[in-house]
């Protein structure tokens, strides 16, 4: 009797389980069906550092009524190799992600992977961005994968103080004629070194040098057919030794770019310039606060450069692609990349912004009130595009490794260049 | 076939009763029934209950290694959906790559030169902990706080330490009149720094385990020892390493294991964290695992297949050195 007691509760038991698992799967069922059904639409950002996006991100939702967006932020390859993994695996990817440029010729090879922009009216929007920066992100196939947001156009970044106790000219006017070309950048720094106090050098890193150059050039690393012609391009090499030649004269601090000591280099003020990419203000303001009104950006040597700026696209498995693009569109609207140039410094990619009175007028306070709009504008619209490829991002962070080498003693230059030759014949 | 083998076990069983007894000559339908089920009962229910852990086993251990093994003989990349049988390319490829191979070299010497003096300290610091102390156990907690820490923390935190300008190591050193060293760019110098870090994490946890293995040792081996005049260290070399000899073999193996599968600290390590895994400029301290993490992540070329043979080689080495650890550290003389 207990026995038959037993095995009815075990039986009671069973029943209570498969009910409550079945209600669980209705009600699951019932949640989602009433989410759908429902204009309640959850969008997800996802970026690798502060695009100044919140106080838009506000205006989106109040414009509709329903609509809540969320931001995620990685670090940089973080970002970039978790897009990769789930655009393979088919699930996890934001609605709109962001793409640097440095990865957006590797991820337009997979056009598939990404709603075709033009089926919402990208190409009627086209006039509004630099072209080569529009080109940027279409496919062989003609697919528009992403839209611009900002560009990284090249200043230089100087600090005003150690011009002056190096006896060197500080007003900006006068530091940008020290250096109309590369060599004059590099005879500029022999002076500076001869006399700058101790523990001071000229330049922040070799591969910072060599990456300014580099953007110059065009063609650099691959040629218009999508060949990787970077060995042969005397150009490269060229630019190469320049940087070996910073290098041997002592003027160069052999800093990693984005490291530790490099990052202290702002606080403690090791370093004179820095090559700005314009993103490279919010950087700097943030590394060292303390160092405000201290720094002064002068042109960049040789013309206009670029070096970073971004891309929103929105991949396929988006359970809400038309909010998606919608949201896209917005935040790459000409209002829009004037309010985050104002937060940021992320020049806008947009001529007619790039024209503007808002931008053209902007002082930064932080350098000298320097006319940091004015500066980076006109750097961006006399810009000559470069043919991007594939693993243009491979090769740079190639070339930074050999740069190092050189840096800290441990290769020759030219042992170096043939390790990084070899690199990229690997990596193409 | 199941119901037929149930129904003869059954009978069999049946008319043992009946042999036994008197009391159940013909059994009940429904008692038969019940039988049965616990005959079923007692024959599935084992594999029932080791089930779940076989299933998440197999989901989780069996499926990757097989699915990886696959991959390696495929030219599979991250993005392209599309991949093409490439038979042993990957491998051949792999033997002929000398990344690789420094990748090798640097992740056993690491290996080495963390785990020897690593499991030595952890003896010494045990068998100090074995005796008569002082706040006893708050040494005991204390030794297991680094293992508590995150690693990424301790990974940041060693690199910052080992800064080449502005490292705390190198201004202790300054005060000894040695100058800077860049412990990041030389080879040797960026393995002495992570073995540091490895042990810096692991020395306590191995003691507490070699301190776990002492307090088994019978104390009257350590008395009989007394008598015939063996001081302090002669026990602890003809008593106590003897009897842990299992328990060094153990944590010879997990180190060995932990250390050849290597990454966090030296991912860490590399001053300009913009996904690099290199390694530092000449690969001098780019681990194994860390060239996995290049091919598959680290580069936009995002090489699976490739990633998959490295993952499969690392396998091998493991099961290579960890035998060869066995067979060595079996040499030590047995307390039997």
């Amino acid at each position: 009797m207990i026995r038959r007691n037993q095995a009815r509760r075990r039986w009671r038991t069973v029943a209570i389980a498969i009910t409550a698992a079945g209600a669980l799967a209705l009600g699951y069922l019932a949640t989602t069906a009433a989410a759908k059904s429902h204009d309640d639409v959850t969008l997800r950002v996802s970026l690798f550092g502060d695009f100044g996006y919140h106080d838009l991100y506000k205006q989106f939702e109040q414009a509709h009524p329903g609509v809540t967006i969320k931001e995620e932020i990685q670090s940089y390859p973080d970002h970039h190799s978790a897009l990769a993994q789930h655009l393979a695996t088919g699930a996890g990817a934001a609605d709109v992600e962001a793409i640097e440029v440095g990865f957006i010729a590797q991820y337009a090879s997979t056009p598939q992977n990404f709603v075709d922009l033009r089926e919402f009216g990208a190409n009627g929007m086209k006039s509004r961005w630099l072209p080569w920066k529009y080109q940027q992100a279409v496919a062989r196939n003609g697919a528009v994968i992403g839209l611009g947001t900002d560009v990284g156009s090249l200043a230089i970044c100087y600090r005003r103080d150690l011009f002056q106790k190096a006896g060197l000219p500080s007003q900006r006017d006068a530091v940008s004629k020290l250096w109309p070309t590369w060599q004059g950048f590099l005879n500029a720094a022999q002076r500076f070194q001869a006399k700058a106090p101790k523990g001071v050098k000229f330049i922040d890193s070799g591969s910072n040098l060599y990456n300014a150059i580099v953007a110059q050039l065009s063609p650099a690393y691959y040629d218009a057919s999508g060949k990787v012609i970077l060995p042969s391009n005397p150009k490269v090499k060229g630019a190469w030794d320049l940087t070996m030649q910073a290098i041997s004269k002592g003027t160069d601090a052999g800093h990693s770019a984005f490291s530790n000591d490099w990052n202290t280099g702002f606080k403690k003020g090791t370093f004179a310039t820095v090559t700005c990419p314009a993103w490279m203000m919010g950087y700097i303001q943030g590394q060292a606060p303390a160092t405000k009104g201290k720094w002064d950006i002068a042109a960049i040597p040789g013309g206009g450069g670029n070096w970073g700026g971004s891309f929103l696209a929105v991949p396929k498995q988006s359970s809400n692609t038309d909010m998606a693009v919608e949201l896209a569109k917005f935040l790459t609207s000409p209002a829009a990349e004037t309010y985050v140039f104002k937060q940021t410094g992320n020049l806008p990619s947009q001529p007619a912004l790039l024209k503007s009175a808002a931008v053209q007028g902007f002082k930064n306070p932080f350098f000298n009130n320097a006319p940091v709009g004015q500066i980076f504008a006109t750097s961006a619209l006399r810009l000559k595009p470069q043919i991007l490829g594939p693993h243009q991002g491979d090769f740079q962070n190639a070339v930074s490794q050999a740069i190092q080498r050189v840096e800290q003693g441990k290769q020759s230059p030219d042992k170096s260049w043939g390790q990084f030759l070899k690199d990229v014949k690997r990596l193409s | 076939m199941w119901t037929v083998r149930g129904t003869v076990e059954l009978n069999s069983q049946a008319s043992e009763v009946g042999s036994g007894g008197a009391a159940a000559v013909a059994l009940p339908a429904r008692s038969r029934l019940r039988t049965r089920l616990r005959r079923l009962d007692s024959k599935v229910s084992p594999y029932a209950y080791i089930f779940p852990f076989f299933a998440v086993f197999g989901v989780f251990g069996v499926f990757p290694l097989g699915y990886t093994a696959w991959v390696s003989l495929t030219d599979r990349t991250l993005l392209n959906p599309v991949s093409h049988w490439v038979a042993l390319d990957n491998y051949t490829e792999l033997l002929h790559d000398s990344y690789f191979w420094n990748a090798v070299e640097n992740t056993i010497a690491i290996g080495l030169i963390s785990m020897v003096p690593q499991l030595a300290l952890a003896l010494v610091i045990a068998h100090v902990l074995n005796t008569k102390l002082h706040a006893r156990t708050l040494f005991r907690m204390g030794i297991l706080l680094p293992q508590v820490t995150s690693l990424v923390a301790v990974g940041l935190i060693f690199a910052q330490l080992f800064s080449a300008d502005y490292g705390l190591v190198n201004y202790v050193l300054n005060q000894f009149g040695i100058s800077n060293v860049d412990w990041e760019a030389g080879r040797l110098s960026s393995w002495v720094a992570l073995s540091v870090m490895v042990m810096w994490r692991w020395t306590g946890y191995n003691a507490l385990i070699y301190l776990a293995a002492m307090q088994a040792i019978p104390d009257d081996l350590y008395e009989a020892a007394a008598v015939d005049g063996a001081r302090r260290w002669r026990q602890f070399f003809h008593i106590t390493i003897p009897m842990l000899r299992p328990t060094i073999i153990f944590t010879v193996i997990v180190s060995t294991i932990g250390s050849l599968q290597l990454f966090t600290e030296p991912y860490l390590f590399q001053p300009n964290n913009r996904g690099l895994a290199t390694g530092g400029s000449g690969r001098q301290y780019q681990t194994v695992t860390m060239y996995l993490y290049e091919n598959a992540f680290g580069s936009s070329q995002f090489r699976f297949g490739y990633a998959a043979a490295i993952a499969w080689c690392l396998v091998l080495l493991i099961a290579v050195i960890s035998i060869f650890n066995f067979l060595v550290i079996r040499r030590i003389r047995s307390a039997e």
